[in-house]
């Protein structure tokens, strides 16, 4: 029986991008499912009736949803290019640091940038806290997964192409190679690998939708 | 294999995640409490990112983070699974504890506030019991979220079974509603019934006392 995976996701969405990412890295073929969060499909509420959200992996008809519980599958599912650790301290401490970036990181460099001016500093604050932490945990390595890119990478990504973009774009200092160099590298490494940078959205279609939110805002 | 230390407060909802975990599955631990208003430096070091509790430290390797402890234990020691060995079954199960994890948090939140904050964070409760009433695979049908046997998924909303029913009487605010939630009644009956789960958990009355001077230190502090 052919193996059936399909995939509800968002093109501008770093979630859905993370899932997208692992299966390419994976070799695994998958069919792409286009939502419009604005008015989303009968399938999609079938599949996620709980959160109601993407991205949801669909494979042999059966749905998971949350990007973290669906990387943890596409592992044990499919076993090529491992972009877990193998050892189970190491894979714990990668899953800390995955849900230190869910939990705390990406939200804070969102509402840094998106702050009205009397809540700014102490946004920026947070979020150059979180920023300086996982600087720690990078040192001077090339990714979080040492010489490969890894789950945490994968998991981190918004910090290394998302936020770039939206900080430009609303003006926000947050990612700078004098702040954070170690990051600064990393994010530069991790979009210009191959099958990343393909599996990115496109940075122009991706400042209109951050410019548009902009001026909606004023 | 190494020694296994495990740092928590006697009162935490998220140590006794742990502490279910490894009487399920038989392994020795030595617990060591912690002051939280005075960190030794043994916590700081092992969670200096959090500095919070349980820390669970193997062969001097800490992990923080109640679930991703629970993960770790269920990989190093596979004796009584506490996840499906089927990867669609496991995910389904991580779905459910990744939900009781972050919804579970208004529970808290009806301790630790009072007001339009605490009215938020009931019915934030409130909609989560809902929704597993509804929506949780093999509630109903079986004794547990995990089967027959306790699994991870019980475990991270072993909450309910102790912790609600405390808030609940600190605050007067009522969460769960008797013979609304005919499934997760059953549920909870069959959680605290269980010998191991039985004879982990701390005395109501105990609980009680901390939660109640918990809150009113928090709320002085507003």
């Amino acid at each position: 029986m052919a193996e059936e995976v399909k995939l509800f996701g968002m093109w501008g969405s770093p979630f859905s991008r993370r899932i997208e990412i692992a299966l390419k890295l994976k070799g695994v073929s998958y069919e792409y499912i286009e939502e419009d969060l604005q008015n989303k499909s009968p399938l999609l509420l079938k599949y996620n009736p709980v959160h109601k959200k993407v991205p949801v992996l669909l494979h042999n008809g059966k749905p998971i949803a949350e990007s973290i519980v669906i990387l943890e599958y596409i592992e044990e599912t499919w076993k090529t290019n491992p972009i877990w650790p193998a050892d189970p301290y190491e894979r714990a401490i990668a899953r800390f640091w995955a849900k230190f970036f869910d939990d705390k990181c990406g939200l804070a460099a969102w509402n840094a940038c998106w702050a009205e001016e009397k809540e700014k500093e102490k946004a920026m604050e947070e979020a150059s806290e979180c920023l300086k932490t996982l600087e720690g945990e990078l040192k001077d390595k090339k990714f979080f997964g040492g010489d490969k890119v890894g789950m945490v990478d994968i998991v981190a990504i918004f910090i290394a192409f998302w936020l770039r973009v939206l900080q430009e774009v609303v003006g926000a200092d947050l990612l700078t190679p004098e702040k954070f160099p170690a990051l600064f590298k990393w994010s530069e490494e991790l979009v210009g690998c191959p099958i990343i940078k393909e599996n990115l959205p496109p940075r122009d279609r991706l400042i209109i939708l951050f410019r548009a939110r902009l001026e909606s805002s004023k | 294999m190494g020694e296994v230390k495990l740092l928590g407060t006697r009162h935490s909802p998220y140590l006794h995640r742990v502490i279910w975990a490894l009487k399920l599955k038989g392994i020795p631990y030595e617990f060591i409490e912690q002051d939280l208003d005075n960190k030794s430096p043994l916590l700081l070091q092992s969670n200096p990112v959090h500095k919070k509790i349980p820390v669970l430290i193997h062969g001097g390797n800490p992990i923080a983070e109640s679930v991703i402890i629970l993960e770790y234990i269920e990989e190093k020691w596979p004796q009584n699974p506490l996840l499906p060995s089927d990867p669609y079954e496991k995910a389904v199960a991580r779905f459910w504890v990744k939900f009781a994890d972050e919804k579970g948090l208004s529970i808290s939140k009806v301790l630790q506030s009072s007001g339009e904050e605490q009215e938020k964070a009931r019915k934030e409760s409130l909609e989560m019991l809902e929704i597993i009433e509804e929506h949780a695979p093999g509630l109903g049908q079986k004794k547990f979220f995990g089967g027959d046997k306790i699994g991870m998924v019980d475990l991270t909303l072993g909450r309910l079974a102790h912790w609600m029913g405390v808030t609940e009487e600190v605050t007067g605010v009522k969460i769960m509603e008797a013979g609304k939630f005919p499934r997760l009644e059953a549920w909870m009956k069959n959680f605290k019934e269980d010998p191991v789960i039985k004879e982990n958990l701390p005395e109501f009355k105990d609980t009680l006392a901390v939660m109640k001077r918990h809150r009113e230190t928090l709320l002085a502090s507003k």
